[in-house]
């Protein structure tokens, strides 16, 4: 009897032992799932819930994204350019550094402002509380949302006054830096390396041009401007110019681009006055002003 | 209360040998400096390399006028060594040699609108500097897939830009490429423990392995890889000579 309780007690010591990381892991692959699905989103102070979002992912987007967030919906062999691929975690348009996450406003934004030049229409059909409980069932897509927390947004001093001294600025940053060798020098997307662009999968992509009279993809406003070439659009060729532009420059930048621009701006007459010329692609670059 | 008393006993002694193994498996730290080396060549005739067309920057092409650049997919010196190959343990590394994290930060510069080295080695974790030598505007772009744990990004370095700073994740062979140039490609190998590339004549030496018995890898981007059973004793290096058959 002692025997049996004694080997009955081994046996259960190495049972509990075996069972203990078994136990754990089958714990993990059962909760995942539903711990995704109470993945949350903050905006401002909405608060989305990825459960409530199901149906309408199924409703509206599941068509071009679809089911498994791959942008493999039926319409994407159509589409050009293609469907987002959640599952990869990367998107273009981030009030943060190149290769972190974006923040949940981000994508609230994405949503809400649709993008141009796309098949992504403006969702603001749907309600606010509606495309925060979106932003959270995008996010339970990657499993990098489960291993990283969303980038700091860059800091954007606030923007100074137009004067043709900045705009005359900004045409040597845009000379140093070289936008032209995609973007060209008139803002016409007709740089040498223009007609070569792929994406992060290999599919050829259009710089932007900024004279067509279409958005930015990332928001049309000065700010907007000014985030996309600071964070760069991760997934594409264009990169972040965070370490090579200054945050005054960054502004002078914002409004030379914004005298390619088909609207009529402040910048657009300053230029005029100027008689601003297109920068000359076989000049020697010019020196960054006290960089170290 | 007999076998509550046994359980007790058994399910502690499990926890005690739990905490010993960890400990033992933190006091295994491996020690010595020893080698493996060898040299890796291809078998036949090396394929040829296509010239690369810089015209789309005068830049670029005026460095390479008398010297055109070309594709360095398999680059095989005279003697058939191979250079661009990566050599690593891929079996075998236990405790600090597998961990350890080599304090060394190499370069990966953008000059003559190449990159050199055309195949960078890296430890999961080492630092590294990507930098550039050219009066050109590049964009650093790695493209890996991030479903490894390792981010892409993409930067922006116009001439005089300041180095790049970096590090990996996890293990990886992680293609590299500019878009402003498109002909401009290479590689950051990313391994886990010592690590050699082979030079121009094929010849590598990975140091700093301890003794013992292990599977080393040759990884080349075109040739795919190639593994050998290597022993290294105490004092003795090991060898492995690798030999690629051309496509």
């Amino acid at each position: 009897m002692r025997t049996g309780l004694r080997k009955w007690s081994l046996w259960l010591g190495a049972a509990a032992l075996l069972a203990l990381p078994l136990a754990s892991s089958a714990q993990l692959s059962t909760n995942d799932l539903a711990q995704k699905l109470n993945i949350e989103s903050h905006i401002g102070n909405l608060t989305g819930h990825a459960k409530a979002a199901a149906m309408n992912y199924r409703r509206y987007c599941v068509g071009c994204h679809g089911e498994l967030g791959d942008g493999n919906g039926e319409n994407a062999v159509w589409l050009d350019p293609k469907p987002r691929n959640f599952q990869l975690g990367i998107f273009k348009c981030r009030s943060t550094p190149t290769s972190t996450l974006p923040t949940d406003t981000d994508l609230f934004d994405s949503i809400g402002r649709g993008f141009d030049r796309s098949n992504m229409p403006i969702w603001n059909t749907l309600t606010k509380q509606e495309r925060a409980d979106l932003v959270a069932w995008v996010k339970h897509f990657s499993p990098r949302w489960a291993n990283e927390k969303s980038g700091d947004p860059i800091q954007i001093p606030p923007e100074p006054e137009v004067t043709p001294e900045r705009i005359k600025a900004g045409r040597d940053v845009f000379a140093r830096v070289q936008c032209w060798k995609c973007h060209g020098v008139q803002g016409m997307a007709n740089g040498p390396s223009a007609s070569t662009l792929t994406d992060d999968l290999g599919r050829p992509i259009l710089a932007y041009n900024f004279t067509e009279g279409s958005r930015p993809k990332c928001g049309d406003t000065d700010r907007d401007i000014y985030r996309i070439f600071m964070t760069g659009l991760d997934g594409t060729p264009m990169p972040s110019f965070a370490d090579n532009i200054k945050p005054d420059e960054a502004w002078d930048l914002v409004f030379y681009l914004r005298t390619f621009m088909s609207q009529h701006s402040k910048e657009k007459d300053m230029a005029k006055q100027l008689g601003l010329k297109p920068v000359d692609p076989n000049a020697p670059v010019p020196a960054a002003s006290g960089q170290q | 209360m007999r076998t509550r008393c046994n359980l007790a006993v058994v399910l502690s002694a499990v926890v005690l040998l739990c905490c010993g193994a960890l400990m033992l498996n933190q006091n295994v730290r491996a020690a010595g400096e020893g080698k493996i080396s060898g040299t890796v060549k291809l078998d036949g005739t090396a394929p040829h390399m296509r010239g690369i067309d810089m015209s789309k920057d005068p830049y670029c092409s005026k460095i390479h006028a008398s010297d055109p650049a070309k594709m360095e997919t398999v680059v095989a010196g005279s003697g058939g060594g191979l250079e661009h190959v990566v050599l690593y343990i891929s079996e075998g590394l236990t405790g600090g040699a597998l961990t350890q994290v080599p304090t060394e930060e190499p370069v990966f510069d953008q000059k003559g609108c190449v990159y050199s080295p055309h195949v960078l080695g890296l430890d999961v974790n080492q630092k590294f500097k990507v930098t550039t030598s050219d009066q050109t505007a590049h964009n650093i772009h790695p493209n890996p897939n991030p479903m490894t744990g390792n981010i892409p990004w993409n930067q922006s370095q116009p001439p005089g830009a300041p180095p790049v700073e970096k590090s990996w994740k996890a293990t990886e062979m992680i293609p590299v490429q500019c878009n402003i140039h498109p002909w401009m490609h290479g590689w950051f190998a990313v391994v886990k423990g010592p690590y050699a590339t082979t030079d121009a004549s094929g010849a590598y030496t990975i140091n700093n392995v301890p003794p013992g018995s292990y599977t080393v890898t040759a990884w080349q981007e075109d040739l795919g890889t190639q593994t050998q059973k290597v022993t290294v004793a105490a004092g003795a290096a090991g060898s492995a000579n690798f030999s690629f058959k051309a496509k």
